[in-house]
């Protein structure tokens, strides 16, 4: 048995992707990317800022709903996350639905805010647990938010790295296309291969993405743990479980 | 003296006919959950719903009790809960119509109709399926800047807003705190509808510790106290989701004979009741 769970380590990877951030925001249904925040601004002693919406402890916003959107546009996040029901290769994300819009055949819940803060924030981090050819498909059905834009779009923000269950990769904005950086532990380079349904960039002897490590691994088990719960109270209770 | 907006719940219910546009907040300011409950009980049709910016249980209620026609909408979630389960079936089954939008363009088409002007442009959204398929947004050029297109969206004014607060006096001020899209949306909207858990008998606009989280009585139709009136949601810091609840729901809801069972109690039943 390892020291450490499947969950700590996504954390622990996002906690990473973090560093020299001065504020991040997590929205909704993110529990592993607020988890990793607090995370990241209890090692930062305090100089990064976060916001978790859904929270009301860690959660500073006194203009409503719409701070956020405001706080992109003029450039005060650094970071952000989104996910799609579908991801494809040039990072485009569907939010919405498998199928022809608008009869698709399954529906998701909704865009959300992707199609403006995929444009406006200059590290999104795409986050999507689950790494199958369902998800990771060649082309999305629905573009509630494109991975890249032609020149005379502004667009300072866009996709900046993909943390998945099964590794972590990086996205070239010049190129429109992910490149596998490392590989998450208990996993390899060929099952990423059979679960994606579009063309990544990798090294055959790619590296094993670092598990987390002791002062990460007692504070997520401890105050973290505790810190997360207001806003997750379910995820918290199976973390560490 | 301005005539009294307090009333009893179900006479604030009553003021919302069928076909109306309501906007209603998302799940973390305050949702008039004992008051949708009037709403089905009336069983209010062809609603147009703007959800602001994202919708949840309410949502999911009020289209399996075949209440509305419309939602437009950035998303529709049971958050830990997961997806929502009468929403999913009935776009499957073409029962309801979703214009689909994103959460910054629901808060700003808001802020044109406080505004008074006819759109307002947004950032983003260039190059998505959102604005591909949505009935009202356009692009322009930046008239000021070559080369730059941005989005226009025209103003939501809705006919009613519908939310729950925390607190309201007898002028009909209504406290608010730190969730300001509910102020925008009382100055949107053409009524503003509210449930409170408590009427105070001072008056909130008196303490200026309050009265910068105050929608002043100006905006506000009407107000009905409504005890746990957000139950079974969070309601801010007075009580938690309750857990046990929202999770019968979503078992119940799975099927459509399950979600009509579940209903059936929910008609029958009072938040007090059911907390007990």
């Amino acid at each position: 048995m390892t020291p450490y769970t499947p969950i700590e380590v996504l954390i622990s990877v996002i906690v990473r992707l973090l560093e020299g951030c001065r504020h991040v925001v997590t929205g909704a249904a993110s529990p592993i990317p607020g988890t990793a925040a607090l995370l990241a601004r209890e090692l930062s002693g305090g100089t990064l800022r976060v916001n978790i919406l859904g929270s009301t402890r860690n959660n500073s916003f006194t203009n409503g709903g719409v701070e956020l959107f405001d706080l992109a546009a003029q450039g005060r996040i650094d970071a952000f996350f989104l996910s799609g029901g579908q991801i494809d290769g040039q990072a485009n994300i569907n939010l919405v639905g498998a199928g022809v819009y608008p009869d698709v055949d399954v529906r998701w819940p909704g865009s959300f805010g992707s199609s403006y803060l995929y444009f406006l924030v200059p590290r999104v981090i795409l986050f999507r647990e689950e790494h199958t050819r369902r998800v990771m498909v060649p082309k999305v059905d629905f573009v509630s938010a494109p991975g890249i834009s032609p020149t005379h779009t502004y667009r300072p923000g866009g996709p900046y790295k993909m943390v998945t269950g099964l590794g972590l990769f990086g996205f070239d904005r010049t190129l429109g296309r992910f490149r596998l950086e490392s590989v998450h532990p208990g996993h390899s380079l060929e099952e990423i291969l059979d679960n994606t349904g579009f063309e990544f960039d990798y090294e055959p002897d790619v590296s094993i993405t670092p598990p987390p490590e002791g002062r990460v691994l007692e504070l997520l088990r401890s105050s973290i743990r505790a810190e997360i719960a207001e806003a997750y109270p379910r995820f918290a209770a199976v973390l560490g479980n | 003296m301005l005539a009294t907006p307090l009333c009893e719940l179900s006479s604030l219910a009553a003021m919302i006919p069928h076909g109306a546009m309501v906007a209603v907040p998302s799940e973390n300011a305050g949702v008039a959950m004992a008051a949708t409950r009037e709403l089905v009980r009336r069983a209010v049709r062809d609603l147009h719903l703007v959800c602001v910016p994202v919708g949840g249980l309410q949502i999911d209620i009020m289209i399996g009790a075949g209440l509305v026609a419309t939602v437009e909408t950035s998303a529709v979630t049971l958050g830990e809960f997961g997806s929502a389960p009468r929403f999913t079936a009935a776009v499957r089954e073409k029962r309801v119509r979703v214009v689909d939008a994103t959460c910054p363009a629901i808060h700003a088409a808001l802020q044109a109709a406080q505004k008074g002007i006819p759109f307002i442009p947004l950032r983003g959204l260039i190059g998505t399926d959102v604005l591909a398929n949505h009935p009202d947004w356009k692009v322009i050029e930046n008239p000021f800047q070559a080369d730059d297109p941005i989005v226009l969206l025209p103003a939501i004014r809705p006919d009613f807003a519908l939310f729950h607060a925390p607190v309201a006096d007898r002028n009909g001020n209504v406290f608010v705190g730190r969730w300001r899209e509910l102020l925008t949306l009382a100055h949107a909207a053409r009524r503003t509808l509210v449930t409170v858990e408590e009427i105070t008998e001072r008056d909130l606009m008196e303490d200026p510790q309050l009265s910068v989280g105050v929608i002043p009585a100006l905006y506000v139709t009407a107000i009905a106290e409504a005890r746990y009136g957000a139950w079974p949601l969070r309601f801010g810091d007075q009580y938690p989701i309750d857990q046990a609840a929202v999770g019968r729901y979503v078992v119940a809801a799975r099927t459509e004979a399950g979600f009509q069972d579940w209903l059936r109690d929910w008609l029958a039943s009072h938040a007090a009741q059911m907390l007990a």
